[in-house]
């Protein structure tokens, strides 16, 4: 079984009067370890997309199995408990807490977790996943003593504290400079390479190459790569 | 998330702005703060005013005699008959059971003393009981009281205030000294402790204590009052005066008629009567009891008034102590509405701050908190602020308090109660004013919140 298969998802934003269909009929799936690239041009509906995949927001019409679970049919509480779990997200624009340090970022999802971890615990995991993105010696720094690309990492870190089987990433080199999306790209190779599924939105040609599969889309329908 | 880990967090959070969360706190310091200044304050002046009027007797009750009723239907002002005497007290002090002393007061007024060469007129000459120091509240300085047996035995044994200390015996120890009182000589026994003016400025340490026997029959002498049911009296009948003529002006009074007629002289009538309560609390029952007793003793039928009043301090200790109760409930308004103030304060901010945040909302709620996570997380920031705000402004209120009974010199008491409520109210107040912050905040759409720029 796939971990995560779309089913002919719909979703229409009603802006008063009019109903403005986003995505017209979504159906894929993505098996665990894949590395998946969502492509399309802005407006063609990925960032919605990417939002239901990332149990953030829910379809209007369609089945969306995650892991075998329905998702459209969770709660709010039960889809954060899922997010918190199963999925990492990276932000094109980082999202990190303004003056608390690396470290207390990458732990923040840890204290949401049911069966509360001890600080201890915490700040273990957290200091283990600053390692593995090569930020050993930037742990007590603030976000705004970091360049651009550290702060991808702690982000990235913060995301797979959890150890979430997935990677939800939205341009996550966006904000970045050439040289260090280099370095994020080949973080997330060596990621997948552990076996995290990863599912990168962007609509650069570049980035998408790094994956192994690009999905197409255009104005809320997949043009290619459904299926791998 | 546990409460202790979403403390935690709020710590950090308001650490992230520290200047700001003071500013906000301060509103809340100096709501508390005056609260808790004016409690104590509050409570002290009105202690103040409870300690005075219990050293002024707190429970005492005097009785006065009550207008004199003549037959002929003249009137006279009250206290200027002689319905009272020693029985009566002795029978209030044993019938009542709410009445724990019971001293009869014989006053002498205009009386001069005298020791040596020098003259002086006491405000107050009193002829009293020695329970009448314990019911005052009265101390002495030095020497002793007088007994019971010297109020028997007449004997002439006196205590004297500061005043006649310093006015006769140039402020020496007048103990074992003598004194003449309207030529009756006295041995000082004891000096009474300085009492100072009254509230009323009446000076307290004026005065001269004698066994009401001995001022009763060796300086005021009877008092010839009508006693109020005699209708008349055989020694001033006509017959009597004019014994020869054997005329009979009026009717001859029968036999049985004369039996009826009291007769009895009061040699023993007493001015007041001053008596205690078991307890402030029972003023009204012992009121209530003696009065029962005196009509009683006084064969007054229900229709007649009474023949004595009483007086107590009651009213006047509610009168003053209400007074001060009433100026701390004003100022404790004054410093509630100040405390709003400080929790619309702490509302403002938190809505600014739930806006700041929102893309931290957005984050949190991305990586796995609930609504009812981030709902609790800005309740607690609120909660702490006012909570830190509460103990600061305790603090600051104890200081403001101290200083004003350093620098004023008024009496201030603390109230542990006040400090509890005040914790409480900072708590409510963070309460009350930060949930609409923290519920605008739990209702965000994590994907707008995650836009939000």
């Amino acid at each position: 079984m796939s971990l995560i298969e779309l089913h002919d998802i719909r979703k229409t934003y009603s802006l008063g009067e009019i109903d403005v269909p986003v995505l017209k009929g979504i159906t894929l799936s993505i098996e665990k370890g894949e590395y998946v690239a969502l492509m399309g041009a802005s407006g063609s509906g990925k960032s919605t997309l990417m939002n239901i995949l990332g149990c953030l927001d829910r379809p209007t019409s369609g089945d969306y199995l995650f892991d075998g679970r329905e998702v459209g049919r969770l709660s709010g509480d039960e889809r954060a408990k899922l997010r918190n779990k199963y999925i990492g997200f990276v932000f094109q624009s980082f999202n990190l807490l303004p003056r608390t340090s690396a470290l207390e970022n990458v732990c923040m999802p840890l204290y949401y977790t049911a069966g509360d971890i001890s600080s201890r615990e915490a700040a273990k995991r957290g200091r283990a996943m600053l390692e593995r993105v090569g930020l050993a010696d930037r742990m007590h720094h603030e976000p705004s003593q970091l360049s651009g690309g550290q702060q991808q990492r702690v982000a990235i870190a913060r995301a797979l504290v959890n150890r979430p089987p997935v990677l939800f990433a939205d341009e996550p080199t966006g904000n970045l400079d050439s040289k260090t999306s280099v370095e994020v790209m080949k973080l997330f190779e060596e990621l997948n390479q552990e076996g995290i599924t990863i599912i990168l939105v962007t609509h650069a040609t570049e980035v998408a190459d790094c994956a192994k599969r690009t999905i197409h889309i255009q104005d809320g329908l997949i043009v290619s790569g459904a299926f791998s | 998330m546990s409460l202790w880990r979403t403390m935690l967090v709020a710590l950090v959070a308001l650490k992230r702005n520290p200047t700001r969360a003071l500013l906000t706190a301060l509103g809340i310091v100096i709501g508390i703060a005056a609260v808790i200044a004016m409690m104590e304050i509050g409570n002290g002046s009105s202690r103040a005013i409870r300690t005075s009027i219990e050293n002024m007797g707190a429970n005492s009750i005097l009785i006065m005699p009550g207008a004199p009723r003549h037959p002929g239907g003249v009137r006279q002002g009250s206290g200027s008959g002689v319905s009272l005497t020693p029985e009566d007290c002795e029978a209030i002090r044993q019938e009542c059971p709410n009445v724990a002393l019971a001293v009869p007061i014989v006053r002498a007024s205009a009386v001069q003393a005298v020791v040596g060469n020098k003259n002086w007129n006491p405000q107050q000459c009193y002829g009293v009981g020695p329970d009448y120091l314990k019911i005052r509240n009265w101390d002495l300085a030095e020497g002793r009281n007088f007994t019971d047996r010297e109020v028997e035995s007449r004997a002439r044994v006196c205590l004297v205030g500061k005043k006649i200390v310093n006015e006769l015996f140039g402020g020496e120890s007048p103990v074992d000294s003598e004194i003449r009182i309207k030529n009756v000589t006295f041995t000082v026994i004891g000096v009474l402790k300085e009492k100072g003016a009254n509230m009323m400025g009446f000076d307290e340490d004026d005065v001269v204590l004698a066994p009401w026997t001995t001022v009763r029959l060796r300086i005021t002498g009877l008092k010839t009052g009508t006693i109020s049911n005699t209708t008349s009296t055989a020694s001033t009948s006509p017959s009597s005066l004019y014994p020869a003529t054997g005329v009979a002006f009026y009717p001859e009074q029968a036999d049985n008629l004369a039996t009826d007629t009291l007769l009895v002289p009061k040699f023993a009538q007493i001015d007041q009567i001053m008596l205690t309560a078991t307890d402030p609390k029972n003023v009204n029952k012992a009121i209530a009891e003696l009065t029962q007793v005196l009509r009683e003793r006084h064969n007054l039928r229900p229709y007649q008034e009474d023949d004595f009043w009483v007086r107590n301090s009651a009213a006047f200790m509610e009168t003053l102590s209400g007074t001060s109760r009433l100026m701390t409930n004003l100022l404790m308004v004054v410093a509630l509405i100040s405390l709003v103030v400080g929790g619309v304060g702490i509302m403002n901010i938190m809505l600014v701050s739930v806006t700041e945040r929102t893309r931290e909302i957005g984050l949190r709620m991305a990586v796995g908190a609930r609504s009812r996570d981030i709902l609790k997380q800005f309740l607690v920031e609120s909660i702490l602020l006012c909570l830190v705000g509460g103990i600061v402004g305790i603090l600051l209120g104890r200081g403001a308090a101290l200083l004003v009974k350093t620098h004023l010199k008024w009496p201030i008491e603390p109230s542990p109660e006040g400090m509890l409520t005040a914790v409480a109210v900072s708590a409510a107040v963070g309460i009350i004013f930060g949930f609409y912050p923290a519920w605008k905040a739990s209702r965000l759409d994590p994907i707008e919140a995650l836009r939000y720029e």
